[in-house]
């Protein structure tokens, strides 16, 4: 059962219910209820800091990046998550939350990111193995949450997979090329997914009876499938194309079942949980950067606006 | 390649070395924007430098593949396995990337110059150069309106930003004589109409950048002064960390046939 909010009735419950149940699209004028607009703002703008903090560990390769070629697309790549997190921040706008308020939760640590990136870059490899795997998931859930019952968040998720869908693949073609290449370059590749397989399987959240939030959430069609089922449709695409590039899975218990569905082994909660709550990885660090860059960049907002005033103190003359 | 076959062997030296200092140009400025991604203070300006960023090293490609054309070096190698002494960008553009005044006003200076540089080599009697020119001029265009509004925002911002710009012009100007400077038997190439002159390419970034720096933004230009006197083939201290940085992954693995 759906939280219920005090102004509100079972009438205008029932029928918003109903309105899922068929399939529509919710738009942002729309009558929902509260606790429907407060999960998809806690939800977007999570999202949103996701890709706006997810530009650091990559970025800080773009400096060592090997080749013209690499150096261009990583640019590009990063330049894309900053794309999304504007699509993002203007997604969770149509539901009242504003830019400031929400950089705010971020920075104040009060609104959380994907703990995924936490982790640290150690080698070039890593650009390549976040492109396969953390990018291979993200595609995973966002295809789901494409179909999701919020019209903007739904619209948002359609663009930003089709340029996921990039990342992911020049990712690939880059560790299924050092795996084949020098080794120096096999080691960097092996290594990279050593440390990344287990964040990228537990990026996807915690099993089905540990994810608080999904029940609410599957009822609103805001989330159309569980964690246990992406995580599922993630392992059986990538467990097999990564035996196929010559890598080991840093799993001795991985398997394929009679049915095909590839069977990890346990999962390491205690460290997933860790990274989450900052007591493991980089949080300090991450957020410090973006605090960084938001202190730096204070007396730069501050000339916009005085500019932007001026030019209209002008016009109106 | 057929357009090679019209050049004699001293205009095809000349022409790599301009071709090389005109990539080298792009690849250092691109790297210096490439800094701020992730980090700018906006963004919207994450999005945008880094577009800008990617086209500069675009144009470098675009050099390097011309210089291919005609002596057979590989880009890369040329962009990551050569040292300090074997780089030849001006001084402008290796300076460390400083405040976002410093950035924005680097970048107008240079994109203005970029932007006429290439709206006068769409005239070369060299085709292939034409060609790229075509395309770069374009996209120079773009950056130049962006710069050129952010250091007019800046300059007439707060007191603060004011000051910021005017501290970075005063830094940047005295670097920007170097643009103009030719390279090594340069004059030949202008003589046949392969490469513009740069003075008058000079006369034209003067005419557009000295109005909007002083009338427009209400800056002052500071003296000129003797430091664009050193040739390309001289650096200052920040070139040699940018490419210990820059060049790091490739020569950890330098047998590696893919990177």
């Amino acid at each position: 059962m759906t939280q219920m909010h005090p102004t509100e009735t079972a009438e205008q419950h029932a029928a918003f219910n109903a309105r899922i149940a068929r399939g529509e699209k919710i738009e942002p004028g729309d009558w929902m209820p509260a606790e429907y607009r407060r999960q998809l703002i806690r939800m977007i703008s999570q999202h949103a800091h996701s890709e706006v903090v997810g530009m650091l560990p990559e970025g800080e390769w773009i400096t060592r990046a090997p080749t013209l070629k690499r150096k261009t697309i990583l640019i590009a790549k990063v330049q894309d998550e900053a794309g999304h997190g504007q699509y993002l921040y203007h997604a969770a706008e149509t539901l009242g939350a504003t830019r400031g308020e929400m950089l705010d939760a971020l920075l104040s640590g009060k609104a959380k990111y994907s703990s995924i990136f936490n982790y640290p870059t150690h080698t070039w490899a890593d650009v390549g193995m976040i492109g396969w795997l953390v990018d291979g998931a993200a595609i995973k859930n966002q295809t789901m949450l494409a179909g999701c019952s919020y019209g903007p968040y739904s619209r948002a998720m359609v663009r930003i997979c089709s340029e996921e869908t990039f990342h992911h693949k020049q990712g690939k073609e880059m560790i299924v090329q050092y795996a084949q290449g020098t080794p120096e370059q096999r080691q960097m590749a092996q290594d990279a997914l050593n440390r990344w397989w287990w964040p990228a399987l537990m990026m996807l959240g915690p099993h089905d009876a540990d994810s608080p939030n999904t029940g609410a959430l599957a009822g609103w069609g805001i989330k159309l499938k569980t964690n246990d089922e992406v995580r599922q449709e993630f392992i059986n695409e990538h467990a097999p194309e990564l035996l196929e590039a010559g890598l080991t899975i840093p799993d001795p218990d991985l398997h394929q079942d009679e049915s095909g569905n590839w069977i990890h082994g346990p999962i390491n909660w205690d460290e997933f949980w860790a990274v989450v709550k900052g007591q493991q990885g980089l949080n300090k660090e991450r957020l410090g950067a973006r605090q960084q860059a938001h202190d730096d960049g204070a007396w730069v907002r501050e000339a916009m606006q005085a500019y932007a005033a001026r030019q209209m103190g002008q016009a109106a003359d | 390649m057929t357009a090679a076959m019209t050049l004699t062997p001293n205009q095809t030296e000349t022409l790599v070395r301009k071709l090389t200092a005109l990539a080298d140009d792009e690849i250092i400025l691109a790297h210096r924007d490439g800094e701020w991604t992730g980090h700018a203070p906006i963004l919207e300006e994450d999005i945008a430098l880094a577009n800008i960023a990617q086209d500069e090293l675009g144009h470098a490609g675009m050099y390097l593949e011309l210089r291919r054309e005609l002596d057979g070096s590989d880009p890369d190698r040329l962009a990551f396995f050569r040292d300090v002494d074997g780089f030849t960008n001006v001084r402008l553009v290796e300076l460390p990337k400083g405040d976002w005044a410093f950035t924005m006003l680097r970048q107008y200076l240079f994109d203005a110059y970029e932007a006429l540089w290439l709206d006068a080599a769409r005239a070369s009697t060299y085709a292939p150069l034409t060609e790229v020119a075509a395309k770069a001029v374009r996209e120079e265009k773009f950056h130049l309106q962006h710069t050129a509004l952010w250091v007019e925002r800046l300059a007439l911002g707060t007191d603060e930003s004011h000051r910021r710009t005017q501290n970075a012009l005063n830094e940047l100007w005295p670097y920007t004589a170097q643009l103009f400077q030719p390279v090594q038997d340069e004059e030949g190439l202008v003589e046949a109409g392969i490469l513009p002159d740069l003075a008058g390419v000079r006369g034209r970034w003067e005419a557009l950048v000295v109005p909007h720096l002083t009338q427009k933004c209400g800056l002052m230009l500071p003296a000129a002064s003797a430091a664009a006197a050193a040739g390309r083939d001289t650096h200052t201290e920040h070139l040699a960390p940018l490419l210990a940085e820059m060049q790091s992954v490739a020569r950890a693995v330098p047998n590696a046939e893919v990177w």
